[in-house]
């Protein structure tokens, strides 16, 4: 076992240059305050959107504008919009990822995971906005077929027939948002989910082989149980990007503020993110303080997703290292 | 019902690799028979050649027959799943399914293929299972807590209850004592007494004093020279094995002046 | 009626021969489906139903052969792998759609005007350009990288050299996890509250954009260069310290420098992060006609940022402008991750 740091500072005046002198002191200095700099600018985003939009929790009526009179009501439907693309995203997403997860960790020969890890890693690298443009020029239109089937087909079911009420004619509904989402956050998903998949232990994989099951029955034996922790966390961090997003909703969503459970509709409430997006340039102090107030509610809802996710992730990885 | 093993002309390959070299043996239905060698040799890439676990390795194959009760486990119509129903395995380390308990364990195998089981007749397989793993007296008042709560021994016989669930006609072992204590290893020498009875064991074991208290036959693996192939040097009754082998190669090994 | 012991082994025999699909199975269904497809364009259905009226063949087709031949097991093995090799075509589908779309009708609209230009007219019918948007993405994302790494590489130290064991150090490194998942638009309001309430309600700059943007970079870069200098043996601290040398000069002149190949690929990777940002600079940062220089003062524009402002436009010409910038922007991040991982080959220490 090789000592430690820390061992051989302890040890007495043949060491003495180890130990502080003047450069040291500078150098530990600057870095302690560059990891407090990073707990303060966290602190520090709390603080000042506080700051800032505390008085938008309290603004007279009329500033929440002609759909609400306080801000609950202004920004339930923004909760509504927010989770909902963000939900369709999820169920779209998911099932891909944890698909594309088991290719690169037991489908794919060695020679082809990297590649196709690789293609997934490019899906990450294109910036929002561009995937906002893709949505709003090209999409949108391509998938107004797709509405109107969904509408004459499932439209008169009972209980699934209110998802698909009255398409809208230029697909900017929240379906296509939740589609372009879906391929946005599918690599997060994918990237955790793979990584926590090639950790099987291959001594259990094995044995469940030689007892003579198939690929299939080995990745349910064995790669799922074990991953179970990895793929909450993955779907949890894949929700938690979602719900931030802002561009791709911004660019594609026809906005309207009629609250339904039409995803296909002529015009859905808009998410919390997009919505600040959308209305940041009237410059009116009051529906400012409004605004920051939302992303308030935003900045704690994603803190805590992400923050159980990392916390659940860290639980297991304590778990199997005992 | 144990059956036995001709093996005739065997190559095993990592790629293009030549690991193991022209195997040929019968190896005696219902008997133990052993493999020993020094390490690196090819025993165990030979073991997992005859249940076909070998291939699981990207690039690596086998070439020549495996014979068990009159069909070629390598012929083209052979599911390689298939075979490894046939012809079971306990590894090196013990390796319950974590995420299951004993009970579930012991079935793991058998569900995979006998459909629905009544709770009643599961609870009969379990514990045909576990005594037959000399294991039941230690476990029956805990059947539902994880596999991965008990010792390493009872580990071991945990995973070769799981084995024998499923009435294999071949039960193959990699060193299933190198992890364990010198009590579970005579515990579980004293079971393989009694499975074989039963099924027809090949054991591959790095204690060549434990290959001369377990098995009915022996096989003595060896490189031809560094970085040559493994082959097997010699096949005999332990006995003889033991006390007058054929190969000075041999004797060299088992006096202690080599491996 | 409850079986015996031996009844159920003797149920759950499978025989080592069993009827098997012959092993090009896959390949003939394949042809089918493919067949089928091509059938069905023939006819009038579009391209895309085609393909998935084929791919859905061949999900059903093989899996029910199977059944009928290998039984439910195989045919449930079969399945599965189809399913799972399907997801990934699935995403392949839509990046290949984007890419396709931003190479076909953005590459027609580049030219040396439209990278020399900006959208600032001296005359009536100048051609525009993106020029002035190009200068600010590369000031901006610049004053990001100045704030962030430092901060980040310094952070990282701390963590790993000096706070090895103690609870602030596992408090930072969980937080700074967290932080990687702060929506752009928060990081975007922190910087406009921030700056707003020290300069004014007014305020537009281009370093409030940096700030934002470093909000996302600094968790990026703490990271990655946390995992690099991990990696470094503690044997090579060691041995300078027994020369005699002071912790400050080994982290510096031994540790970094090899950790330094993983430390510059996190660097560009978050750069590519970032650089595609839109939300944050929209709130602070602004956006104008013109060039500018002056990363404190006054609004200034980035690419993706031009990009939205022409999707809000909506017409023909700025739909034009808005793909052109977008393939602009790509390649710019398709460079830099290609940057990041030649980086990371080429000073990776060295196996000889």
């Amino acid at each position: 076992m090789t000592a430690r740091t820390a061992d051989i500072e302890d040890q007495p005046a043949a060491w003495a240059s180890v130990r502080g002198g003047i450069g040291d002191r500078i150098f530990s200095g600057a870095a302690l305050a560059a990891g407090l700099t990073i707990l303060a600018a966290l602190a520090g985003v709390f603080i000042f959107l506080l700051a800032k939009g505390a008085t938008g929790f309290s603004k007279p009526a009329e500033v929440y504008g002609p759909h609400a009179e306080s801000f609950l009501g202004y920004v339930f439907p923004l909760l509504v919009g927010t989770f909902t693309v963000s939900i369709i995203a999820l169920v779209i997403a998911v099932p891909l990822a944890f698909g594309i997860a088991l290719v690169i960790s037991h489908y794919a020969p060695k020679w082809l995971s990297t590649p196709v890890a690789f293609v997934i890693d490019l899906l990450a690298a294109v910036p929002s906005v561009v995937y906002g443009l893709w949505g709003a020029f090209y999409l949108a239109k391509k998938l107004v077929p797709m509405h109107e089937w969904l509408h004459d087909t499932f439209g008169s079911w009972p209980v699934l027939g209110a998802l698909f009420g009255e398409p809208n004619a230029a697909g900017k509904s929240w379906l296509t948002v939740g589609i372009v989402l879906a391929i946005m956050i599918l690599p997060i998903i994918t990237a955790i989910t793979r990584e926590v998949f090639s950790r099987t232990p291959r001594l259990n994989e094995e044995a469940a082989l030689a007892l003579g099951a198939t690929r299939w029955e080995m990745i349910r034996m064995t790669v799922f149980p074990y991953s179970r922790s990895g793929m909450v966390s993955a779907v949890m961090l894949g929700l938690g990007r979602a719900l931030g997003e802002t561009m791709a909703v911004a660019m594609v969503l026809s906005v309207g503020f009629g609250l339904s459970w039409n995803i296909i509709a002529t015009s859905s409430p808009t998410s919390i993110a997009a919505n600040i997006a959308l209305k940041y340039a009237e410059r009116s102090a009051d529906l400012l303080s409004v605004l920051v107030a939302t992303g308030l509610v935003l900045f704690l809802l994603t803190f805590l997703v992400n923050f159980t996710a990392r916390w659940i992730i860290g639980r297991s990885e304590r778990r199997m290292a005992r | 019902m144990a059956k036995s093993i001709d093996v005739s002309d065997v190559n095993i390959y990592y790629g293009d690799f030549l690991a193991v070299q022209g195997v040929n043996m019968t190896i005696r239905a219902g008997a133990v028979t052993a493999f020993i060698g020094p390490s690196g040799c090819g025993k165990s890439t030979f073991l997992r050649s005859l249940n076909r676990m070998h291939e699981v390795i990207p690039g690596a194959r086998v070439e020549g027959k495996i014979v068990v009760d009159g069909q070629d486990l390598y012929d083209a119509g052979v599911d390689p799943v298939a075979v490894r129903r046939q012809v079971g395995m306990v590894f090196q380390r013990p390796n319950p399914f974590p995420t299951m308990s004993i009970y579930d364990n012991v079935l793991a195998g058998l569900k995979l293929n006998a459909g629905k089981l009544k709770k009643s007749e599961a609870d009969a397989v379990v514990e045909k299972s576990l005594r037959g793993a000399n294991l039941w007296n230690e476990v029956k008042d805990r059947l539902n807590k994880p596999g991965m709560g008990l010792s390493g021994g009872q580990q071991q016989r945990l995973c070769i209850a799981r084995a024998i669930a499923v009435e294999p006609q071949v039960l193959l072992m990699d060193e299933p004592c190198s992890a364990l204590d010198p009590i579970s290893t005579s515990a579980i020498e004293d079971l393989i007494h009694e499975l074989k009875d039963e099924f027809t064991i090949v054991i591959v074991t790095h204690n060549m004093q434990q290959a001369a208290r377990v098995s009915d036959d022996t096989g003595f693996f060896n490189l031809k020279a560094t970085g040559e192939p493994g082959h097997l040097v010699e096949f005999n009754p332990t006995k003889k094995m033991f006390a007058n082998p054929d190969d000075p190669a041999t004797e060299a090994y088992i006096s202690g002046r080599f491996g | 009626m409850t079986a015996t012991v031996e009844e159920i082994q003797e149920r759950a025999h499978t025989p080592l021969v069993m009827p098997r699909l012959p092993r090009v199975a896959p390949a003939i269904v394949g042809g089918i489906a493919l067949a089928l497809a091509l059938l069905l364009v023939v006819l009038g259905m579009g391209v895309v139903g085609s393909a998935v009226v084929g791919v859905i063949a061949y999900l059903v087709a093989l899996p029910l052969w199977s059944l009928f031949i290998e039984g439910r097991r195989g045919a449930t093995d079969r399945m599965m792998t189809g399913l799972i090799w399907a997801t990934f075509f699935v995403a392949v589908v839509p990046l290949v759609s984007l890419l396709w779309r931003v190479v076909s009708k953005g590459a027609g609209r580049i030219d040396g005007t439209f990278l020399s230009y900006s959208f600032f007219k001296t005359q009536i019918d100048q051609p525009v350009g993106i020029y002035h948007a190009i200068i600010g993405t590369l000031l901006i994302t610049l004053g990001a990288a100045v704030i962030s790494v430092p901060v980040g590489v310094m952070a990282a130290i701390y963590l790993v050299e000096y706070g090895k064991k103690n609870k602030l150090a596992k408090a930072i490194t969980f937080l700074v996890d967290v932080m990687t998942g702060i929506p752009s638009i928060v990081a975007g309001l922190f910087a406009f509250a921030l700056f707003t309430l020290l300069f004014g309600p007014a305020y537009v700059s281009g370093i409030g954009g940096s700030v934002a943007l470093s909000l996302l970079m600094i968790p990026i870069v703490v990271r990655a260069t946390e995992e690099m200098l991990m990696l470094v043996p503690d044997d090579l601290r060691e041995a300078s310290y027994a020369l005699g040398t002071p912790k400050w000069k080994t982290i510096v002149r031994i540790v970094l420098p090899t950790a330094l190949g993983g430390i510059l690929t996190g660097i560009t990777l978050a750069i590519s992060r970032v650089i595609g940002e839109t939300a944050p600079l929209l709130l602070i940062a602004s956006a104008t006609d013109r060039t500018n220089m002056n990363l404190f003062d006054g609004a200034m524009t980035t690419l993706p940022v031009l990009i939205y402002g022409q999707n809000v436009r909506g017409d023909a010409p700025a739909e034009a402008i808005a793909w052109g910038a977008a393939f602009i922007l790509i390649i710019i991040v398709v460079v830099l991750n290609l940057l990041a991982r030649i980086v990371g080959k080429i000073f990776a220490p060295k196996k000889g």
